[in-house]
């Protein structure tokens, strides 16, 4: 072949000039079909937030394996902060400061991490309110409230006989309890004996947490049901208000291979617990107490600081001695997310295993318990049919349901995890009506207020477990993401794709305004009852008690006052007290020196924080402010001596001599 | 004076207890890390910030530029200013209750005076503050002083200070006149009088 002859050449271009336009009406063609499909150019303005103008809703999302809360705005999807809960966080100091120590302590002694997975608003007549957000831990089963007035975790209260928190913590529809429920089956209480014994010794517990006017939160109540795990929960409302709805799965009761072992029954169970009986149970004192010791930890904003408390014996029902307590409804299979619709009748199950959705009807439910419509009885607690409590089931909804939030207008949207969509279905006649992709393999979903009695509707928010190709790749581990859909038309439309922190499972959502005209600027300094607080530069000083030093420091613009300190000595334990004067918003202050085996402290205006130190040699350490304050930032600064052991430097300090 | 005219005088003595309860002078600072706004309110008795933490907020930037602090206990006139409102009141009570033109005359004469005195006395004070800084401050500029304007607005570095009248200022002009209003009612009431007989 010497492609010499004019003729062969000829046919040859001919050839390419057909290849060439061919693939370029097909990559015309197909490139225009993908931009229509996923997002066309007027999409972009739907979720563009101009500069200098709020976003319409606040989305605060689980920070999964990073036990934190990631803050967003919708429909923008910017990031705005990360609210330290489970997880020490060293910018922050939380977990670090003397003061937020005790918030991080268990029956297991100090925990740093934790597991977080499902955000919940505190509620009012079954309508998110803006005090509070609650969150669970997890891995060492904790539940904590963030306070939503100065965004930070507030109370963290340890759930005891329980093992994997991971249905939790779901409200009732005043906020009156905080439902949890254990995933693993334990010994309880927990003792050395066999795996292989798990049929025999092996239990769950259901725990109702009372949650007072002041959010306070105490472990009211749990129930003892068979060892099965338990996975998600939601609380009734309106007509069903009173009772408490928690999946089940490995009602075989596996104890290793569970993905194949605890896939075998057609039928695990929704156990619906009357909590209105259980308050009549316990006022008839027909509960047992359990020594269990578990903690509450809270922080102050007055003290600044947070304190911890041991607390012991838990009141325990045992279905078998409370009939009417609790009841199963068989649900297909291994279901996951229960979900009660806005009207409070139906009760959606996210059969992850299951080919269709079972909505249960509540109505049903109560007639069912009426004629005792039982199919048999596990450990005293009733199974009733499966046809007298089911209202209806979803055909074709996708692979691998796993949860439904609601818009209001009388749909529901169900994540699909193996499918990868969403899909919509109108509530009532079970029909499919809407279903879009997801990128890739959705988890939860939320629409803002779509587990409540009144969603706000407007966007679902598509929470994904698999990032791949959709962003720029960064090594291995890729950024979490999640998906704004638009759901105010007939067709769900997809709006942006954005990145989100730790692994984000389920997210709540609620309207700006009802949080922004809360939002603290600063703490009172005249409020401030830290005991190692200074209320002005006068009372700033530095005390030596034996070889620990309290150093009781002001920050303002912009200097510390002590900046000069010297008399410390090797061997010394210092604390730095260090107290924010600032009373204007936005002026935070740090702390750091040199050397600090610690993290630094940011105090915000009108607070307290403390660092320990101890210094292991003898010189000279800079400290300065960490936090960019003021055009003298730079200035910022100050030194401490340190001498050797059995020096007699004088304890002495100043600022601007 | 006619009965009507004392009416005025006595009511008018009486508007100017408003006073106390509402201030006479703002200072807003505008600039663009302040989008909340930021501001001093002046009172008979009082310099406030315009929100809570106003006041130390804006000594706090002042310490950069050398300037003194506000302190409004250090500051004689605020001590006075109240005693003599409330002797402008018991004045005013009695041109009202006596209804001779005269002291209404004196009245507006005294308002007039002390306005004239009171802001010339305020106008020293901005000067005080604005020219006598700190000579180690950390923020020196030559030639640059920060006297706020008596009346208007002016750039001080980053910052707009806008200095204007408040509601007792409006009060007190009011009150001027409506003694006039009662001068003049009275005036025309005698003339029509004279006419008549």
């Amino acid at each position: 072949m010497d492609g010499g002859n004019p003729m062969n050449r000829k046919y040859l271009k001919a050839i390419l000039i057909a290849i060439a336009v061919v693939s370029l009406f097909v990559v015309f063609h197909y490139g225009c079909q993908e931009s229509q499909d996923v997002t066309a150019g007027d999409e972009s303005g739907r979720v563009y937030v101009a500069p200098g103008n709020y976003d319409e809703f606040y989305l605060f999302t689980s920070g999964g394996y990073s036990g934190q809360i990631g803050v967003y705005g919708l429909p923008s999807g910017r990031l705005f902060r990360v609210i330290p809960v489970f997880s020490q966080d060293p910018e922050k100091s939380w977990g670090y400061s003397e003061e937020s120590k005790p918030m991080f302590m268990t029956s297991y002694g100090f925990v740093p991490w934790d597991d977080s997975h499902h955000p919940e608003l505190s509620q009012t007549n079954g309508v998110p309110d803006g005090r509070w957000i609650f969150i669970n831990a997890n891995n060492t089963p904790r539940v904590a409230r963030v306070d939503l007035t100065t965004f930070k975790t507030a109370e963290i209260i340890e759930i005891p006989n329980s093992a994997g928190n991971h249905g939790s913590p779901f409200i009732t529809e005043n906020t009156e309890y905080i439902v949890a429920s254990t995933r693993f089956s334990v010994p309880i209480p927990n003792r050395d004996v066999p795996i292989s014994s798990y049929k025999e010794n092996f239990k769950g517990t259901l725990t109702f947490i009372k949650c007072a006017d002041d959010g306070a939160m105490d472990i009211e109540f749990q129930i003892l049901v068979p060892g099965f795990n338990y996975d998600l929960a939601h609380s009734g409302k309106g007509p069903s208000h009173g009772w408490a709805f928690f999946t089940s799965y490995n009602t075989e009761q596996a104890n290793t291979l569970l993905e194949v072992n605890a896939s075998q029954n057609d039928k695990d169970f929704i156990a619906a617990v009357n909590w209105k009986k259980a308050e009549e149970y316990l006022a008839q004192g027909k509960f047992k107490t359990f020594n269990s010791t578990y903690y509450r930890n809270h922080f102050d904003d007055k003290t600044h600081m947070a304190t911890s408390e041991k607390r012991s014996d838990v009141k325990v029902l045992i279905p078998e001695e409370c009939p009417g307590l609790i009841y199963y409804l068989p649900t297909p299979k291994s279901p996951h997310g229960v979900d009660v619709d806005p009207s409070g009748e139906y009760i959606a199950a996210g059969g992850k295993l299951a080919t269709v959705i079972p909505v249960h009807s509540f109505s049903k439910m109560l007639k069912a318990i009426e004629n005792e419509e039982f199919e048999t009885s596990i450990d005293g607690i009733p199974v009733l049919k499966y046809e007298s409590v089911m209202a209806g089931e979803v055909q074709n909804p996708g692979l691998g349901p796993l949860h439904t939030e609601f818009d209001g207008e009388g749909y529901a949207y169900t994540s699909a995890f193996i499918s990868s969509e969403i899909v919509k279905w109108k509530i009532g006649t079970w029909e499919v009506v809407d279903r879009i992709p997801t990128y890739y393999s959705i988890g939860h979903l939320c629409v803002p207020g779509g587990d409540s009695k009144q969603p706000w509707g407007k966007y679902v928010v598509a929470l994904n477990k698999i990032t791949k190709d959709r962003y720029l790749p960064t090594g291995p581990e890729l950024t979490q993401s999640a998906q704004l859909i638009d759901i105010s038309g007939d067709k769900m439309k997809l709006l942006l794709d954005f990145p989100t922190i730790g692994e984000p499972h389920y997210a709540q959502s609620l309207p700006a305004d009802l949080l922004m005209k809360n939002s603290k600027r600063i703490y009172p300094i005249e409020e401030n009852e830290n005991p190692y607080s200074v209320k002005s530069e006068k009372n700033v000083r530095v005390e030596r008690n034996g070889n620990t030093v309290h150093v009781y420091m002001s920050t303002i613009r912009t200097h510390f006052a002590p900046d000069n300190i010297e008399g410390i000595k090797v061997g010394d334990v210092v604390y730095f007290h260090v107290t924010n004067l600032e009373q204007d918003w936005d002026i935070p202050h740090g702390f750091a020196v040199k050397g600090l085996n610690n993290a630094e402290l940011l105090i915000m205006p009108g607070s307290t924080e403390t660092i320990k130190w101890q210094p292991k040699f003898a010189g000279v350490y800079p400290f300065y402010c960490t936090d960019f304050c003021s055009a003298l930032h730079q200035e910022m600064q100050g030194y401490v001596r340190v001498s050797p052991q059995g020096s007699n430097v004088k304890l002495s300090w100043h600022t601007g001599k | 004076m006619i009965l009507k005219s004392k009416i005025i005088i006595v009511f008018a003595s009486l508007l100017l207890v408003l006073t106390f309860f509402f201030p006479l002078w703002y200072i807003d600072l505008e600039a663009p890390q302040y989008p909340e706004g930021i501001g001093l309110e002046i009172w008979l008795n009082k310099i406030t910030g315009q929100k809570p933490n106003d006041l130390d907020n804006i000594n706090g930037l002042n310490h950069y530029i050398g300037m003194k602090e506000i302190e409004p206990d250090a500051i004689p006139e605020l001590k006075i200013m109240p005693f003599i409102l409330i002797f402008l009141i018991l004045f005013g009570l009695t041109s009202g209750f006596t209804g001779k033109r005269v002291l209404v005359y004196v009245w507006i004469t005294l308002f007039v005076v002390l306005a004239a005195v009171g802001l010339y006395d305020f106008y020293m004070w901005e000067y005080d503050y604005g020219h006598n800084l700190n000579p180690n401050a950390a923020i020196k500029i030559p030639g640059m002083v920060y006297q706020p304007p008596l009346i208007g607005s002016k750039m001080l570095l980053n910052f707009n200070a806008i200095s204007m009248p408040d509601i007792s200022f409006y009060i007190l002009v009011l009150v001027v006149a409506l003694a006039v209003v009662a001068l003049f009612l009275d005036k025309k009431s005698k003339k029509e009088n004279v006419k008549h007989d």
